[in-house]
């Protein structure tokens, strides 16, 4: 047998010995999540074909996308999803004040472990790949018929791998990591293929890392991103998790694509221009053109809005305050994140900063709500798409960037190196 | 099944965010959501699509979110196909699962121009371009979304193996 990652995950999951890449299978599914946008449209889909979901267990709704509800319409899509999840007597009750990001919450509450089939009715579900998961953005009536049967169609996938060597820099992550690849091989660089992420550099990456890496797989158009099952990804489940979990490795003579030698210690402090995420510039080539000034800053979201993210921004904005001309909005991505930045103090130095310290949702990043930008506008912002019109007007701009780079530039009003900000 | 239309054309890259922005999906009224078609990147286009018209567009068509609020928005606003280089996969799924349909056509893309006549004939995978008198061949559906798409959507698909 000769089988990436992926594909072992996928053929087990289809109950056959082999997949090969381009074979059209039927998987059964290990978790079905879906959110206050894509959950509601799914709901009279899913009664043309059920009464009952197929496992109350493995069905998670999650209310974060235009929570705390912005209008009266957003109101009741939270409602219909809270409904059906009482009605349907489903495990997990997710709601505002005590959950948050889909993203986020998924792995905190160990709901999601290695070696699982996932699908998640929002693009960025292919995060869990980050323990060793198959877990793949999908639509709405794809969700419903996973919410129904438990089963859905795939496409196996090829792969590129990605053999990581050596140690980040300080002032340097997973964000970095993941724009510069993109930037690399393009948006559509991984179109329909897995990114499998391999090499001695992996232990070097936090679980935080690989999750923000996994995150923006689907932005180079990648079908999942996964990485192997190390001491750090078994220690973070222990803690997060009850759930018995399987560890997939790929054959040693599996076939990729492409293989793509990733040196992280050269990595740079990385940012994507408007508009797309693979628009990537270093960090030395920004320090040489004219400073491009901003208005706000975005440090959360599914993308960089995790415990350590928060730690490396805080670092930076410590003692400091945010530039006059500049707004930041801080948003932790779960309730357990928020409190952790009140005990570690973090909370008080972005609150005394100037920063404004939000409650969990996915507001800012896709332009719904909690900081929408103005004609001309521009935000460095830690989410993970800058896409025309995304975070409010259409002339508005976004500079993707790590949570390091965002606090840098929060306190310099321009897009700022946090390698020097941060000393 | 054919289709005929005149021919709207898009460049790569196409993102789910311009197809139908995050700011109007407190809905998933087809009707609502079709009236915002296409605003970000083109607001003239509501006004200007007709029934059928046909959508051409470069690489990596739908990119983005997994909203299939995006797909259900163009069809809805009248448009009977989209031909693209390529297509992001979560879209390329969204669009089969609502029976909308969508083709790969990377010579068809590069030639038909905006304003062009065009006619497909979906059983064959042909395209006619009647303004420039051309014929590309897009690539077929493999049988199992033949079956689907035959079955008129997943749901369909899914109720019918049910029995």
């Amino acid at each position: 047998m000769s089988m990436t990652m992926t594909q072992k995950i996928l053929a087990d999951h289809a109950e056959l010995k082999e997949v090969v890449a381009g074979q059209l299978i039927e998987a059964k599914l290990d978790v079905v999540m879906a959110n206050d946008i894509t959950g509601p449209m799914a709901l009279p889909i899913f009664n043309q074909m059920a009464d009952k979901v197929f496992d109350k267990d493995k069905v998670v709704l999650v209310p974060d996308h235009f929570t705390p509800n912005k209008d009266i319409k957003s109101a009741e899509n939270s409602k219909a999803i809270r409904e059906f999840s009482k009605n349907q007597c489903l495990t997990y009750h997710m709601e505002q004040g005590k959950c948050g990001v889909e993203h986020a919450i998924l792995p905190e509450m160990g709901i999601v472990v290695a070696g699982e089939c996932i699908i998640g009715a929002d693009s960025h579900t292919c995060t869990y790949g980050a323990l060793g998961a198959f877990s793949t953005g999908v639509g709405t009536t794809d969700i419903a018929t996973g919410m129904a049967t438990g089963q859905l169609w795939f496409k196996v996938p090829s792969a590129i791998q990605f053999v990581l060597k050596g140690k980040l820099p300080p002032y340097v992550s997973g964000k970095d990591v993941i724009l510069h690849i993109i930037g690399r091989i393009g948006v559509d660089g991984a179109l329909y293929k897995s990114m499998e992420f391999v090499g001695e550099g992996v232990k070097e990456l936090s679980m935080d890392d690989r999750f923000t890496i996994c995150n923006m797989a689907i932005e180079a158009g990648a079908k999942n991103g996964i990485f192997p099952v190390d001491e750090q990804t078994r220690e973070y489940m222990k803690k997060h998790s009850t759930k018995v979990f399987k560890v997939y490795e790929a054959d040693e003579d599996a076939l990729y694509d492409d293989v793509i030698e990733i040196d992280l210690s050269k990595i740079v402090p990385t940012v994507a221009f408007p508009h797309l995420p693979g628009n990537a510039h270093t960090m030395d080539e920004i320090n040489e053109n004219e400073k491009i000034y901003i208005d706000q800053v975005v440090i959360g979201s599914c993308t960089n809005g995790r415990l350590s993210d928060l730690r490396k921004a805080a670092a930076i904005l410590k003692g400091k305050k945010v530039a006059d001309h500049v707004r930041v909005m801080v948003v932790p991505a779960t309730q357990k994140i928020f409190v952790q930045c009140i005990q570690e103090g973090l909370a008080e130095i972005f609150v005394e900063a100037g920063c404004a310290l939000n409650t969990p949702s996915c507001g800012p990043c896709m332009g719904g709500h909690m900081g929408v930008m103005a004609k001309g506008e521009k935000c460095v912002s830690t989410t993970n798409r800058n896409f025309v019109g995304r975070m409010g007007d259409t002339e508005s701009l976004i500079y993707l960037a790590s949570p390091e780079t965002a606090a840098a530039s929060a306190i310099a009003g321009y897009i700022a190196d946090p390698r020097k900000e941060g000393k | 099944m054919k289709a005929n239309g005149i021919v709207l054309k898009y460049g790569d890259n196409v993102d789910t965010d311009v197809i139908i922005p995050a700011r109007y999906l407190n809905s998933f009224d087809a009707k609502e959501l079709a009236s915002h078609a296409m605003v970000d990147i083109d607001p003239t286009f509501v006004e200007r699509v007709n029934p059928g018209d046909i959508m051409v567009a470069g690489k990596n068509f739908g990119c983005g979110s997994s909203r299939e609020h995006a797909p259900l928005a163009l069809k809805t606003a009248g448009v009977s196909c989209v031909i693209a280089k390529s297509f992001a996969r979560i879209f390329y799924r969204n669009s089969i699962n609502i029976g909308f349909a969508i083709l790969e056509c990377e010579e068809a893309a590069n030639d038909i121009d905006e304003g062009n006549q065009v006619e497909i004939d979906f059983d064959t995978g042909k395209i006619y371009n009647l303004t420039k008198n051309k014929e590309y061949q897009a690539q077929p559906f493999p049988e199992f979304l033949q079956k689907m798409i035959q079955a008129n959507g997943l749901v369909n698909y899914v109720n019918e193996k049910k029995g």
